[in-house]
């Protein structure tokens, strides 16, 4: 039998004003087990802490009910008090006459009435409390950042920097992402190589990281502080270790038909490659789709040219594993399709180019060595023209584009017809927007100066259509602001796509259980108080997997994300949430319509042997729960039939002793 | 007093996940917004703790109308509990009807951690529902009365 | 009339207990009276041949058995499943309760059982035997001079009269032909009570379920209530009852046992057929499964023995529970 103590709170008035708390605490005197009751004028005071610390030691209590405000506020306060009082924190129970009583209830009498009801429930429930003790789980000290991209880089590098092993994993034969492929960035219009490949060096050099690229995760396992993950590094044909990165092979190469995605299949590349002249391994990489070796058997002159001796054509695709205690997701984004845009031409003209391409066309390790030149005859283009919002915004209903904002499209566009006008000032520049978005440092500044130094002509409409005639690319659009219909004969078209999560983020998620929005893009656990957390815990957000972003933001996110990660690996030990499910073995049939709806895929099962009548033993299915995982949702508890599977903290005679005591009347 | 004299007041049990709707009631209490005294608030840590069980045992103990709150679908806590709850009670409170129970006395609402105002006019339409219906005779244990 | 003899069954169990494939085999033997068969286990030719009936009576489904036979008998057992029990099989092998390679599967055909409740509803009761011929069952009744002639037709078991398939879902071998599955009208009886005002309900289910002596019967033959313990025999579950104590325990268990049972359930109705009330307890079961196809899409328990059943699996768009409660009728 417990030994109940009851404290009711007055807070102030608050309670006090329109419930008699010395009638409560006079009714609930009563209750079986109640061994003590009292009121106080502010229970989570020090000396309303001291009431109840007093009480305990006093009357020997084994279980104490609170009746205040809300226990989101005071649980965990109160549970302290408990605890240093010598008492378990998890034979406190609050009962919320504040929040749900005496600010609902105007009515002093059956203000009154309820909270004596709300004090009988939670001292029900207390009665079946028993001490829980939360479990400890050891934190492997090495992180894993999936993807290599600036918020990867980043992320990597701040671990490190605390003296933490990572690991970066990327599926591209380098590190460098999308930004890599940037000419110059906004709002400052910094070479994004030059302030990137510093730092893809810094991760390279770095003692505490490893790189592994062409490689991708394959499995994971675990739970915060202790993931399995196997990594599967894709057969590079060429020995890491032993490729100096001379690049006499991708000279020799014979296949020179390969289109080369790094400059997004505007030139070509041999079948041995190294994607670019800064990449991070520079090693050589053989594309086994066009290499004749390896598809025919013929050839080998790699090999033979290759002094390093780094070419391996029977390599084959490893396996690692490695433990992590977390993992910081970095997956990154990329353009939409424009298959589905076709009224701007995308298809019918090498002339009509998406963002990304037009930053390969500027940039001067572009195909065009930096040159603004016509993807279609080499000429110099003299009136071009940048479309906004081509996939952003839509409308929900429309079957193509995405509903929300890619946010950093106004800005480039922006920095774009900035440089083109700077560099080719005989070039005139129309942009088609909804609106122009510029919130951000210097951002609104950096446009206006487009507009009013540059001389842009920014244009408030829609591009209707684009058609290919001739040389020129007609574009119907309107002008909303004149009312006007305007046709424009341009010779380069510029399409702002929109961005989506990479499509390696949905499998991936589904391996880390971490959610994700109808977008694909990661779930924060909170949108606004932990952005860089995914719910799942242990595994963390960076950069654009979790929702549109330029590069100051991805880098604030990275860093974020990587001082969470250190907070985390700092840990010698986590404690867990104690009120977790467990399953009683002797009742569970082992069924699995549990671990069918656990969403931390918290339940195993295992043939456990039981002793039976006359000496016998049988084997027999039975769950069991890793109480490092489960988050104590309790669905399982719902799923089970036989009650084999209940929560602590919240278990089924618990709840049921709080109906009863409130129907008890 | 004579029992007769009084109003009728129905009893109404909610069951609220601790992280929003629970949240929602603290937010109602926050600002104020009042609903019937009739309404007895038990938390569970996700709507998908509760129990079939737990539902009908109040209805037997002399509950009028039992409601069960959880996070909007989509934002759940623990990402997919309030989906199972969705369709347990779908079928649970389908059953109740199909046994003849008035199904004005079953109820499940999405209410958020900023919905206070949901939360109050939720309470405060369920509780007028069920006080229209009258007592729970359908689901009562009779023994269970004093 | 049954198609298969139960001399076959005998030859081909035989066999397989001689050439050693089986150490045992579960059928049927006579029980006490002329309709009631019993399941049983056979381990030799001459238990076989002295006891194993298959007749028009065999309605027990056999498949729960295994679960604890598996456990007591070495080796192989042999089972005799008509197409419904099949279903039941694979609903058991997706819960791990019993293991494929425990099971040797002989598919019986099966034309439809008949059912004690439905005879005694044509002759009443005092039935002291009853002569299976060709032409239809002869009832002599402890009341009536000459035998009473029921056709196999209105014999039937209600289960049997709406049958939903006879296509075996699971076997290692078939005896007769491949069946299938039926365009059966099970829900009708369903629809005709949700048609009801909630009152007319409220009496017919209080009607039906008043009677309840909780003898535990439907749960202890339902293939999918296989808990190690039945909440309701769980001292600690504070929810545990056996007599019946009132109005309302009745309604717990039985609304309950449907709900543990929902989307489990194949609707093989051994339920009703073991009910000494004759109460109805399918069309609870019914209910619940005609809801899941309305809501979820089609679902049949028991199809495949690796399914998902609908209530520990979601979609993003899934009714609201207002919306399902709405949709079967509308309040009078």
């Amino acid at each position: 039998m417990q030994r109940i103590g009851v404290f009711v709170c007055w807070c102030g008035s608050n309670i006090a004003g329109t419930v008699d708390v010395h009638a409560v605490a006079e009714a609930l005197k009563n209750e079986s087990g109640v061994v003590f009751s009292t009121d106080y004028q502010y229970m989570c005071s020090q000396a309303g802490q001291d009431i109840i610390k007093n009480a305990i030691a006093e009357h020997k209590l084994t279980g104490i009910v609170v009746c205040s405000c809300s226990p989101r506020m005071h649980e965990a306060t109160f549970r302290k008090t408990a605890a240093a009082a010598g008492l378990n924190p998890y034979m406190v129970e609050i009962a919320n006459i504040r929040e749900q009583c005496s600010w609902v209830h105007k009515d002093m009498l059956s203000g009154t009435e309820k909270a004596v009801i709300l004090g009988r429930a939670a001292i029900a429930k207390v009665h079946l409390n028993a001490p829980l003790i939360p479990g400890q789980s050891p934190v492997a000290k090495r992180a894993l950042v999936i993807g290599g991209g600036i918020a990867g880089i980043q992320t990597a590098l701040d671990i490190a920097d605390a003296g933490f092993p990572v690991d970066i994993v990327e599926t591209k034969p380098t590190i460098g992402g999308k930004m890599a492929q940037l000419d110059k960035t906004f709002p400052t219009l910094d070479c994004a190589a030059c302030i990137l490949t510093p730092k893809m060096v810094d991760a390279a050099q770095n003692e505490l990281i490893k790189i592994y690229s062409y490689s991708e995760v394959s499995q994971v396992s675990g739970y915060v502080g202790n993931f399995d993950v196997t990594i599967k590094r894709r057969a590079r044909f060429v020995k890491e270790d032993l490729c100096t990165g001379c690049g006499l092979c991708t000279e020799k190469c014979p296949q020179k038909k390969v289109p080369n995605e790094f400059n997004l299949g505007m030139d070509t590349r041999r079948a041995i490659y190294i994607p670019f002249a800064q990449a991070v391994p520079k090693v050589a990489t053989i594309d086994p789709d066009y290499c004749t070796m390896l598809k025919t058997g013929k050839c080998g002159i790699c090999s033979k040219v290759c002094t390093a001796g780094a070419i391996d054509y029977t390599a084959k695709d490893e396996f690692i594993t490695e433990k992590y205690g977390a993992i910081v997701v970095a997956t990154g984004y990329n353009p939409i399709s424009m298959e589905k845009f076709d009224e701007f031409a995308y298809s019918q003209s090498k002339d009509v180019i998406t963002s990304l391409e037009f930053e390969r066309l500027t940039n001067a390790a572009g195909p065009t060595a930096g040159k603004l030149l016509r993807p279609s005859d080499g000429e110099h283009p003299h009136k071009i023209v940048f479309v906004q919002c081509v996939g952003s915004r839509c409308d929900s209903c429309a079957e193509k584009g995405k509903e929300y904002c890619s946010k950093i499209c106004c800005m480039y566009t922006a920095k774009h017809a900035m440089l083109t006008r700077d560099k080719y000032p005989d070039t005139e520049v129309y942009v088609f927007y909804i609106d122009v978005r510029t919130p951000g440092k210097a951002f609104d500044e950096f446009y206006r100066r487009a507009v009013e130094e540059y001389g842009v002509h920014y244009v408030k409409g829609m591009v209707g259509k684009v058609v290919p005639q001739g040389k020129k690319l007609m574009v119907q659009a309107s002008d909303l602001i004149d009312g006007k219909q305007l046709h424009i004969d341009a010779d380069l078209v510029v399409l702002a796509a929109a961005i989506e999560p990479d499509k390696s983020a949905r499998p991936l998620a589904t391996m880390l259980t971490a959610s994700m929005d109808t977008n694909d893009f990661f779930t924060e656990a909170h949108p606004k108080l932990r952005p860089v957390e995914s719910p799942t815990a242990g595994v963390f957000l960076s950069g654009a997997c979790q929702g549109p972003k330029d590069i100051p933001e991805t880098v604030s996110q990275a860093s974020a994300a990587a001082a969470k990660v250190i907070g985390l690996l700092c840990k010698d030990h986590l404690t867990g949430n104690p009120c977790v499910a467990s399953a009683n073995e002797m009742l569970c049939s082992g069924c699995s319509q549990c671990a069918n709806v656990c969403p931390y895929g918290a339940i195993t099962y295992s043939e456990k042997e039981f002793r039976m009548p006359n000496r016998t033993t049988l084997m027999r299915r039975v769950a069991s729960v890793n109480p490092a995982v489960c988050q104590g949702c309790g669905a399982c508890t719902v799923a089970c039939p036989s009650g084999a599977m209940d929560l602590n903290g919240f278990k089924n005679n618990q709840i049921m002793a709080e109906v009863d005591a409130i129907c008890r009347n | 007093m004579s029992e007769l004299n009084q109003e009728y007041k129905p009893l109404i049990v909610a069951f609220c996940c601790n992280w929003c709707s629970y949240a929602g009631a603290d937010l109602a209490g926050s600002n104020r917004l009042a609903y019937p005294a009739d309404v007895k608030i038990i938390r569970v840590p996700c709507s998908c703790r509760v129990n079939p069980m737990f539902i009908l045992r109040a209805f037997q103990r002399g509950a009028d109308g039992v409601i069960l709150c959880g996070c909007h679908p989509g934002d759940c806590h623990y990402t997919t509990g309030n989906y199972y709850t969705r369709r347990r009670m779908s079928m649970l409170f389908s059953m109740l009807d199909y046994l003849g129970i008035e199904r004005e006395r079953t109820r499940v609402e999405w209410v958020s951690a900023a919905e206070g105002a949901k939360f109050a006019s939720t309470m405060n339409d369920f509780a007028k529902k069920v006080a229209s219906l009258g007592p729970n005779k359908r689901l009562e244990d009779l023994r269970c009365k004093p | 009339m049954q198609t298969v003899n139960t001399q076959t069954l005998i030859e081909r169990a035989s066999a397989l207990l001689q050439d050693g494939t089986v150490s045992a085999v579960l059928g049927w033997k006579r029980g006490e009276f002329d309709y009631d068969m019993t399941p049983a286990v056979f381990t030799t030719a001459e238990e076989l041949a002295a006891g194993f009936v298959y007749n028009d009576f065999c309605g027990a489904n056999l498949s729960k058995y295994l679960l604890k036979k598996t456990r007591e008998i070495q080796g192989k057992i042999l089972v005799f499943l008509k197409p419904c029990d099949t279903y039941s099989f694979n609903q058991l092998l997706t819960e791990h309760r019993i293991h494929r390679e425990n099971a040797y599967v002989i598919g019986v055909p099966c034309s439809g059982m008949a059912d004690i409740h439905s005879i005694r509803k044509i002759t009443g009761e005092g039935i002291a035997r009853v002569e299976l011929t060709e032409g239809g069952l002869l009832v002599h009744t402890l009341y009536d001079d000459a035998p009473v002639a029921v056709s196999y037709e209105d014999a039937m078991a209600d289960r049997c009269k709406t049958c939903k398939s006879k296509k075996h879902v699971a076997y290692d071998e078939l005896l007769g032909e491949e069946g299938d599955v039926l365009d059966s009208h099970r829900f009708d009886e369903v629809a005709k009570l949700e048609a009801m005002t909630p009152d007319e309900r409220f009496a017919f289910w209080q009607g039906e379920l008043s009677r309840c002596i909780r003898c535990n019967a439907c749960r202890d033959v339902c293939p999918a209530c296989t808990c190690e313990k039945c909440v309701f025999d769980n001292p600690d579950s504070g929810v545990e009852n056996k007599a019946p104590g009132g109005d309302f325990e009745e309604k717990m268990f039985h609304i309950i046992r449907a709900f543990h049972v929902a989307g489990r359930c194949t609707d093989c109705g051994e339920c009703s057929r073991v009910c000494p009330q004759d109460i109805p307890l399918h069309l609870l079961n019914r209910k619940f499964i005609s809801d899941i196809n309305k809501t979820y899409g089609e679902y049949q328990a028991g199809e495949t023995a690796d399914q998902r059943p609908p209530l520990v699996n979601f979609t993003q768009n899934d009714p609201e529970p207002s919306d399902v409660v709405k949709g079967g009728h509308d309040h009078a």
